[in-house]
């Protein structure tokens, strides 16, 4: 018989680790202990996007929309929601009286996106192929195999204008023709799911929700350029996503939707997963298909591009996660339906990783053209805490910062690099007043650093040189020449390094210089860190005229480094103070103060 | 399931799509709000309610949502339903049992024409103004 409710458990990464399959279970026994398990359809489905507030549980049809559930509420939702049909008023996310029920579509988080990628996350069980199969799934590639030929899904593409969505938004059909066209019996295609940006989780959470999508769009691919074998290259940190993506791949090839002979069609094509060890550097097109062939992760020259010689020495189209997510849509939906999406500079939508100082935290996807206002204050709720906002950093490592004075452009590829940033793959870093401009840009340094292959000297010193510059500022050592070597070494970096790796890795440094040059000035010249971030420039101090002497930071202090008796004014002794805050956060009088 | 073909595939996901349309609300503009309070169930809104959505799947009606509520206050013509449907008065239908359900689906869901025998009215005025008093 049809089910009454239909319980969705979020079953994304953020929210399994704050125990959502324990929900689920409970749920599931629950529904059995309460006699209703036959009435009640309890699924684990994929990202909501809303983070910020999980674990999430949504019951339908009254589209109940629970936050923050715990294990333990699941024998309430049953008993009170499922059996009297009262709603748990406590777990709701709006729980105000005027508004008990608070729908979806009533959520701000939600109202401004458009979701294309995201199309089945939160909404089917990726588990289930059947789910995939009921939403259009695969309808895509029967159209592709049965009444395309390989130049018409090229065109549909082409007249789409998709655009690459790694980073540096390369049009997908051009990729796509090239491969095609080179003459070859082996041809390849790859999924690059190395998604490695500090705070990025867009390609994660697209394989946690809908892996069939990715493994549909590759099929496609096969058949318009000519290849039988695809090849998914993801990182093992993401072990749900792996999981979920060797059921899809075996469910897939139980029905005949991979493997020989698809469909009755004719057509070969099968997947392989390969796991990758985590580095940053295998997320480079060529760096990546080194390592898929056993070798160490390290770019090669180009050109010859990828899609004429790649993976083992074969033509190969390389796309990441979210690129082929949109493919499906495009071909079922037709290209002129996806190019009215959009700016004309780039068609279609983006998924943001939101997160940072900002009130909802989340996956976010949003038609390009959007402004970063509406994403950032519409979307994400502002700045938690209510503190001032600074700035955004976009395009991860390789990307720029964006400051108020931007916040009005409608993002695309293209005015996002006007700005001095760029997309990237899609991760959103929110700062604000109390964040140290040179201390991220040291943060963002370091990380290339680490991540570098060291094959080629710009990167592999270059960057070195640039993060023992920022590393002397930050404490007190600077010299006002520091700004104009980091610049030159910035430049020679972007000048020289074989792989966009070192070519990017300058951005954080040269776009925080640009925008932010008081803050820098202040470090060296002043040694005064404004947001007191850097230790080493920071001292904290005691107003007499606010002490009481109670003698709290006296206790509290760690080093001793605070003396005074009751009743009389402490003082702070700088050569043994370790500046640990602990007394700033001790004092209830606002005596002490930080500069 | 073995391998299948291109028609297998168009089978299957005919199937499927309607039971999972059941779980979308978008565009469903019906809507059936079951009472089921201690009294509502009491006086047999279980079976009302499976009834409801065993008619629904017979008609194939995929447009209207079923959904449960707790007492409306009309306990002396329990089980109470409200039946809501776009170009007609919101309804409330006392002393449902599984015939009258069956009857409401075909005839006021699908025949637009109210089942009188069972109407009855709102104890009270709504005091919750639609849009929260804002």
């Amino acid at each position: 018989m049809a089910f009454r409710n239909y319980i969705l458990v979020c079953g994304g990464t953020a929210c399994e680790s704050s125990r959502a399959d324990q929900i689920y279970q409970n749920l599931v026994q629950e529904c059995k202990d309460q006699g209703v398990a036959d009435e009640v359809q309890v699924i684990k489905t994929g990202c909501f996007g809303f983070c910020e507030q999980g674990p999430i549980v949504k019951i339908l049809p009254e589209d109940s929309f629970y936050v923050k559930v715990t294990p333990k509420d699941a024998h309430e939702l049953i008993a009170e929601h499922i059996i009297k049909g009262r709603e748990v008023t406590r777990l709701l996310y709006d729980k105000s009286e005027s508004r008990k029920h608070a729908k979806v579509e009533d959520i701000q988080f939600y109202q401004k996106q458009f979701r294309i990628v995201l199309r089945n996350c939160g909404f089917i069980d990726p588990e289930n192929i059947d789910e995939y199969i009921a939403r259009e799934g695969y309808e895509a590639l029967e159209k592709a195999l049965f009444e395309m030929t390989g130049e018409e899904i090229i065109d549909e593409l082409k007249t789409a204008g998709l655009r690459g969505r790694g980073g540096a938004g390369f049009p997908t059909w051009m990729k796509w023709n090239f491969s095609k066209q080179a003459q070859n019996d082996v041809k390849y295609v790859v999924c690059n799911a190395d998604e490695g940006d500090p705070g990025a989780y867009m390609d994660r959470s697209t394989l946690e929700g809908d892996p069939h999508s990715v493994l549909e769009a590759m099929t496609i691919c096969g058949k318009a350029i000519g290849a039988q074998k695809g090849f998914i290259y993801i990182r093992a940190e993401y072990p749900l996503a792996i999981h979920r993506l060797e059921i899809a791949m075996a469910q897939a090839r139980e029905y005949g939707l991979l493997g020989n002979n698809i469909l009755g069609s004719g057509f070969d094509f099968d997947i392989e997963i390969r796991l990758g060890a985590g580095a940053f550097v295998c997320g480079e097109e060529t760096a990546l298909l080194q390592s898929i062939e056993g070798r160490r992760g390290m770019p090669q020259p180009r050109p010859p591009f990828p899609a004429v010689k790649g993976l083992w020495g074969k033509p190969t189209v390389i796309n990441n996660v979210e690129t082929w997510a949109n493919i499906p849509v495009i071909i079922t939906k037709g290209g002129n339906w996806f190019s009215k999406i959009g700016t004309p500079d780039s068609r279609g939508t983006k998924v943001f990783a939101l997160t940072g100082k900002i009130r909802n935290s989340g996956l976010v996807e949003v038609p390009m053209g959007t402004t970063l206002r509406e994403i950032v204050f519409d979307i994400g709720g502002g700045i938690a805490n209510d503190r001032k906002f600074k700035a955004v950093q976009t395009g991860g490592p390789s990307g720029g910062v964006i400051t108020e004075a931007d916040l009005d452009t409608p993002i695309d590829f293209g005015s996002l690099v006007r700005i001095g940033s760029m997309m990237g793959s899609g991760g959103m870093i929110v700062m604000d007043e109390d964040d140290c401009i040179v201390d991220v840009a040291k943060f963002y340094l370091n990380f290339t650093v680490d991540e570098s292959c060291g094959k080629c000297a710009p990167c592999r010193i270059g960057g070195r040189s640039l993060c023992n510059i920022l590393e002397k500022i930050t404490a007190g050592n600077g010299v006002p020449e520091d700004l104009e070597t980091l610049k030159s070494i910035g430049r020679a970096m972007k000048m020289g390094s074989l792989c966009a790796l070192g070519q990017t890795a300058p951005n954080p440094v040269l776009s925080t210089m640009k925008f932010f040059a008081e803050e820098y000035r202040a470090h060296i010249e002043d040694k005064l860190c404004p947001s007191g971030t850097c230790k080493k420039l920071v001292t904290y101090s005691i107003l007499a005229d606010k002490c009481t002497g109670c003698t709290a930071c006296v206790r509290k202090c760690p080093v001793g480094a605070i003396t005074g008796e009751k009743k009389q004014v402490h003082v702070i002794d700088q050569s043994t103070c370790i500046k640990c805050g602990a007394c700033l956060e001790t004092c209830k009088f606002g005596a002490v103060v930080v500069q | 399931m073995a391998k299948m073909t291109l028609e297998e595939l168009r089978k299957l996901r005919n199937e499927k799509q309607s039971a999972l349309q059941k779980r979308d609300i978008e565009g469903k503009d019906s809507r059936i709000v079951i009472g089921m309070g201690t009294c509502g169930i009491a006086a047999g809104a279980k079976v009302v309610l499976d009834t409801f959505l065993a008619a629904l799947d017979e008609y194939k009606l995929e447009d209207v949502s079923v959904t449960q509520t707790g007492c409306m206050g009309l306990c002396y013509v329990e089980p109470t339903i409200e039946v809501m449907v776009p170009g007609m008065p919101n309804t409330i239908y006392g002393n449902v049992d599984a015939q009258t359900a069956r009857k409401i689906v075909e005839q006021h869901i699908i025949g637009k024409q109210l089942v009188t025998d069972h109407l009855f009215d709102r104890p009270a005025a709504d005091i919750i103004q639609k849009d929260g008093g804002r």
